[in-house]
């Protein structure tokens, strides 16, 4: 029989018991329709994760204190002092660290902000006029503060976009006073709208100088964090190296288990989140797997019922020239066949459903989330469903083939 | 020389540790053009021999020949060959494909040889024309009497022009006139040089062969030519 006839004759026996056909394919519709969710979403929180911690730029490094918490009861907060004036001082010597382009200490606190009765919950970052190199965001109105105000703890704000809109709407604010904390500062300058870079909503962010929010706002001696820019993005492992060095040196660590500081780059963080969303990956492609072979099983269980009612077809054509190949194909086609269409309809309905998720998480989330057709996925979906097909085929059509004409032509 | 010839045929069906001789040798041969009619009370073996004779079976015992080759020469391969191309069955319930078309049901044979599409199609029709049933070509089975589907069956069997046709009990579950229709046609084919086997359990229906072949107990008690055979005239009545 020439394999046109064999699909010709899969075909025929499948669309005589359409209904049953559907509800077999179901299985692995759903199967495969799985793993193209899985895949597809999985990939694009992986993006939107990445795109949200490396908006800093490949060449940003972060220094904070405390020690890598080793389990739950890691005392390692009682070491968040221990990034200090000094630390700062020593880094920004060439000799110590010669890969440092930027840098800045960074204090992070929430306040509320008022102005002429208006009231805005706004996150407040000390920094110095650094920061705005780093993250490379300039005010679309007036200035940043320069290094002589930061000496003199001035109060002055650089204000984001939202907090401007709270706060002022449509009128000036370059001039204005806001009050944070009973204390009045002077709004200098105003940020273009941004969005999240890595750990910052620079939207709804009052910037002042570190030293007047070390004092006036926190009354600390210490920083939340260390911004620190290498020179270009393969000079960051140098940089690393060189701040560990300078840091143990200052802080009298001889064992390196013993850091006071953690040292972030953004390949490090990128590294991370993909094992993370890699693991949760896998996870979800083992159930889908799991339902892929429980599809599968049904596939079996209802090639077996076709394969003895159709006992008489299989002696008649037996009867007329069928050899034991030929039955074979046929029953193997119909599997295969099958399967390949429930792969077919899985790839639809998961990039349907990936499709969905994607345009709806990226409506609540408001944030680019790009959907990307997950080619790898929906060729692995149709190879995985077709081997299903044969895998799980092959008993039923084996036992198809092996039926003797006149048993088969007897058979009641 | 003969097409069929068979020395000693023994067939024993072993069916979960009891054995059940159905053919306790059995010799005879069949010359080509032959209508040969096989009868005998049921369970004398009449079917057991017709499976053998078509490479449906394989006898436990004894000698087969056809066309100068013994079965234990060919492999299951060539046995599906020959039933594809020399070999017609016509069954008593007819073994049509449910939900599929007469044009569909005669071509089966077909699918299993390598003929061309169009070949395929022209052989099809010609066999439906033949058993005189083209009006209902593109009929379910469902749709048509047993007199049609018994027609549609042979058609399928002599699709292919097979040098023999083996039918078993054809009429056996017709009403007398249609299954005088159908020998009519056996009768017809013989005439054009197919050879025929026809096993039957009714000596009348037996009377429209050349030759009787009467089955006792597994064996062959009397072989027979008919010498009053029943000729259908062409408008259907017996003379
Ligand atoms: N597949 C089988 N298994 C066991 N016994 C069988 C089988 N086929 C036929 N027989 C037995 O063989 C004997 C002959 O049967 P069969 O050839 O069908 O006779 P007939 O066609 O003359 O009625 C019977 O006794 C029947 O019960
Ligand atoms: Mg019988």
């Amino acid at each position: 029989m020439t394999l046109k006839n064999s699909l010709k004759t899969a075909i025929t026996g499948l669309r005589v018991n359409k209904m049953r056909s559907a509800l077999t394919m179901l299985g692995i519709i759903i199967g495969v329709a799985s793993i193209i969710a899985v895949l597809s979403i999985g990939r694009g929180a992986q993006n939107l994760i990445l795109d949200q911690v490396s908006g800093l730029g490949a060449k940003t490094i972060i220094i904070r204190p405390g020690r890598e918490p080793k389990g739950p009861s890691d005392f390692s907060q009682l070491l968040s002092d221990s990034l200090k004036e000094r630390d700062v001082k020593a880094l920004e010597k060439k000799s110590n660290v010669p890969g440092i382009a930027d840098l800045t200490p960074v204090l992070t606190t929430a306040e509320s902000v008022n102005s002429q009765g208006e009231t805005y919950g706004a996150t407040i970052l000390g920094a110095s006029d650094l920061l705005s190199k780093i993250l490379e965001i300039w005010p679309k109105k007036g200035r940043f503060f320069n290094n002589e105000e930061i000496k003199q703890r001035a109060s002055l704000a650089v204000i984001g976009s939202e907090v401007k809109n709270e706060l002022f709407g449509n009128s000036e604010a370059l001039g204005k006073k806001i009050k944070i904390k009973s204390r009045n500062f002077k709004v200098i300058g105003v940020l273009p709208q941004k969005g999240q870079l890595s750990m910052f909503n620079i939207d709804d962010t009052v910037i002042i100088p570190y030293t007047t929010c070390q004092k006036y706002l926190l009354n600390i001696n210490y920083y939340h964090l260390i911004l620190v820019q290498a020179k270009s993005e393969e000079a960051v492992p140098e940089v690393e190296k060189d701040i560990k060095l300078t840091l143990r040196e200052l802080h009298k660590i001889e064992n390196t288990s013993k850091d006071d500081f953690r040292i972030l780059t953004q390949t490090e963080i990128a590294q991370r989140v993909k094992t993370v969303t890699g693991i949760l990956t896998w996870l979800l492609m083992v159930v889908a797997a799991i339902s892929l072979v429980v599809g599968g099983i049904g596939v079996m269980n209802i090639m077996l019922v076709s394969v003895t009612e159709r006992t008489r077809e299989i002696g008649l054509r037996k009867a007329v020239g069928a050899t034991n190949k030929d039955i074979l194909m046929q029953f193997l086609l119909e599997s295969v066949i099958l399967t390949l269409f429930g792969g077919i309809g899985g790839i639809i309905f998961g990039v349907l459903l990936s499709f969905g998720a994607t345009f709806s998480l990226s409506k609540i989330v408001s944030l680019g989330w790009n959907f990307t057709f997950p080619i790898t996925g929906a060729l692995l979906g149709l190879g995985v469903s077709a081997c299903i097909g044969l895998v799980f085929g092959l008993y039923p059509a084996s036992q198809a083939s092996k039926k003797s004409p006149i048993e088969a032509l007897r058979y009641e | 020389m003969a097409l069929i010839e068979v020395k000693n045929l023994e067939k024993i069906y072993f069916d979960g540790g009891v054995e059940t001789p159905a053919l306790r040798g059995v010799s005879f041969s069949i010359s080509e053009g032959e209508f040969v009619a096989v009868t005998g009370p049921s369970g004398s073996g009449k079917s057991s021999l017709l499976h053998i004779l078509g490479f449906l079976d394989r006898p436990t015992k004894g000698e087969y020949r056809f066309g100068g080759k013994t079965i234990d020469e060919l492999s299951d391969i060539d046995l599906a060959k020959t039933r594809n191309k020399k070999f017609g069955f016509v069954f008593q319930n007819f073994n049509l494909l449910p939900r599929t078309n007469v044009l569909e049901n005669v071509k089966l044979p077909l699918l299993y040889s390598e003929l061309k599409e169009k070949v395929q199609e022209e052989l099809a029709k010609k066999a439906i024309e033949a058993v005189g049933i083209s009006h209902r070509i593109s009929h379910l089975p469902s749709q048509l009497s047993g007199g049609e589907r018994q027609r549609v069956a042979i058609a399928r069997a002599i699709v292919q022009n097979p040098k023999i046709i083996f039918a078993d009990e054809p009429t056996g579950n017709l009403d007398s006139k249609s299954g005088e229709k159908i020998m009519k046609i056996f009768q017809e084919l013989n005439k054009i040089g197919h050879t025929i086997l026809l096993v039957t359990h009714e000596t009348y229906t037996a009377q429209y062969a050349q030759r009787i072949l009467k089955m006792k107990d597994g064996k062959i008690a009397n072989d027979v030519k008919v010498t009053n055979q029943r000729l259908v005239e062409k408008d259907g009545f017996i003379k």
